[in-house]
């Protein structure tokens, strides 16, 4: 049996299970997907606050949880560290005494001790007396994790821990939390919705939809080459369409879009002739510059219309119209003023070719 | 002054309380957490005293407990006395009626409590009695002692069930309600006033408590 957290669950009834995960001791996985995609179920599954209908979940060879055996440690045996979307502090309890409720199998004394050096570790000395309502959300989710890690668990779960502060004070807890990583030498499963969160937080990432696992996978590897127009979509990728493979030469492949031939990479999984889903990343549509002169040697240049462009701040969307497709791409301030991009104007961008995915086409309609 | 009459009443009320101090607070708990299919059912039977004459259920009771009823001839062959017209059967009676005040508050109480923290708790690893312990009870207390309090204090004012059920004798089953009621029924209206005098300042006493105890609770934020 492997070290960490192997899990494998299978439901059909209410909220539908059918997940095989496995994290190593010291990773961070996240479990990302919309609302309703079984994330948290999957969560209190392992925490023992959910009883799934079949599988089996083994922490460090230990088993939690077994149908087959009709096995289910209860949620006090498991020796669990959580952080609750809300905190779920005890409210009636200051800080430290929060803390130390963590605790109970240590002595008294040792007990107070060891609270008060997790609220120095979490930078929250001076506020031991305080009761919850009378600290900040970041102070809150502070505790909070003080609380899940002082009682030495054997995986720490974390349930959306950053939705319920703002941005600024989330910020911040990112850092705290990738330092406090370094040290940590459990299994830590992160839940959430916010995929930047979870591409700068974790070391692989799990994407969910209607309780199934779609996809595991590093947050590189998944954005570079999601297995489905499903993980696509969730992934947020705009430009997803379907073409149709024409031809694999010796190292590239090409592909027939809207009755226009692109070279890109070679991806030869697909036969000649097979309907596909593709998708470049909108770091793959670029601007051509008009005046270089040399269009003619350039691959895959594309006559689009700007339909909009939206202020991000320091970058442009821009959504172009492309025949019948809708393509997006991100352009700085400054180049855009370079370029004069305007909305209503024709112009031409440039695929990369390098970063077109191939997919099966079944998926893109699903 | 009937002195018998008002220390009877004190017991019954006393004696009611711990009674429904734990049936309230494991009833509460239920009502409050468990998704049950005949959970609207049970609450209603919980408050069906609120609604119900004295005088119907105290006719149940007297039915039920009677001497020949299974239950009353079970008490007589246990205990070697009768249920009716006992201060025990006064007592089963008073329970019964005061279910709704002692489990309403309790059930509030309960409900407060986000499910998330117990949870929290759970993870923490503290077993349910620990839940329990520090964490629901002092969460609920308020609640708690608001429910204790209206059963006492209904239980003093009681009158039509405690007639029923254990009609008026002295030092058995008059309480201080009754004896006001036979007082003024003597045409003695001075002690039937002082009795009145002396029941509205506990009542009042303990009402105030709780409506004190219950602006506790509620000035309290909700969890975070």
């Amino acid at each position: 049996m492997r070290e960490g957290l192997v899990l494998s669950l299978r439901q059909d009834r209410a909220i539908p299970l059918h997940a095989d995960l496995h994290c190593a001791p010291g990773e961070v996985l996240a479990l990302v997907g919309p609302s309703g995609s079984g994330k948290t179920t999957l969560l209190r599954s392992i925490a023992g606050l959910h009883q799934p209908a079949e599988g089996s979940i083994h922490c460090d060879a230990e088993p939690w949880f077994d149908s087959a055996r009709k096995l289910n440690v209860p949620t006090q045996q498991r020796r669990i560290g959580m952080v609750f979307q809300s905190f779920a502090l005890f409210p009636h309890l200051s800080a430290l005494h929060n803390i130390a409720a963590a605790m109970l199998d240590v002595p008294v004394a040792e007990r107070q001790q060891r609270a008060r050096r997790w609220l120095e570790r979490m930078h929250l000395q001076g506020l031991e007396q305080r009761l919850p309502q009378q600290l900040s959300g970041g102070q809150q989710q502070r505790v909070a994790v003080a609380r899940a890690l002082a009682r030495e668990p054997k995986i720490l779960l974390l349930d959306e821990p950053f939705s319920a502060v703002d941005r600024a004070t989330r910020e911040a807890l990112y850092y705290e939390l990738a330092e406090l990583r370094e040290e940590l030498r459990m299994p830590v499963i992160l839940v959430t919705h916010d995929l930047d969160e979870a591409t700068l937080l974790a070391d692989r990432m799990c994407i969910l939809n209607r309780g199934t696992i779609l996809q595991t996978d590093t947050p590189d590897q998944l954005l570079r080459a999601p297995a489905s127009a499903d993980v696509a979509r969730l992934l947020g990728m705009r430009n997803l369409f379907t073409g149709t493979v024409r031809e694999h030469g010796s190292d590239h492949t090409i592909l027939e879009w809207q009755g226009q031939r692109l070279r890109i990479r070679k991806q030869e999984r697909f036969a000649e002739g097979e309907r596909v889903a593709w998708a470049v990343p909108s770091t793959g549509v670029l601007l051509v510059n008009v005046n270089s002169g040399n269009l003619l040697t350039l691959d895959n240049l594309v006559n689009v219309r700007v339909t909009r462009m939206l202020s991000l701040g320091e970058q442009y969307r821009v959504t172009l119209q492309a025949m019948n497709d809708q393509l997006t791409m991100n352009v700085p301030r400054h180049v855009a003023q370079r370029y004069a991009v305007t909305e209503g104007q024709t112009l031409e961008v440039r695929l990369r070719g390098d970063l077109v995915h191939l997919m099966p086409e079944a998926a893109a309609q699903a | 002054m009937d002195w018998t009459a008002l220390l009877l009443s004190l017991q019954l009320s006393f004696w009611t309380m711990l009674v429904l101090l734990p049936v309230g607070i494991w009833m509460g708990r239920r009502l409050a957490w468990t998704q049950m299919r005949s959970k609207s059912l049970l609450e209603a039977l919980v408050a069906l005293p609120l609604v119900l004459p004295p005088t119907v259920l105290g006719f149940y009771l007297l039915v039920a407990m009677g001497a020949g009823s299974p239950v009353g001839r079970a008490w007589e062959s246990l205990f070697g006395q009768q249920l009716t017209f006992s201060f025990s059967g006064l007592l089963v009676a008073s329970v019964i009626f005061n279910l709704p005040f002692a489990i309403q508050p309790m059930q509030r109480a309960f409900e407060s409590i986000a499910p998330e923290v117990r949870e929290a708790g759970r993870c923490c690893g503290l077993s349910p009695w620990q839940i329990l312990i520090r964490i629901e009870l002092p969460l609920a207390w308020p609640g708690i002692v608001s429910a204790l309090v209206l059963t006492f204090a209904h239980t003093l004012g009681e009158f039509g069930v405690v007639l029923m059920v254990g009609g008026s004798i002295p030092g058995e089953t008059r309480t201080i309600a009754i004896s006001i009621y036979d007082r003024v029924q003597a045409f003695d209206n001075q002690s039937a006033g002082l009795m009145s005098a002396v029941l509205l300042i506990i009542s009042l006493a303990a009402i105030s408590l709780s409506y004190f105890a219950t602006a506790r609770m509620t000035s309290r934020p909700p969890h975070a």
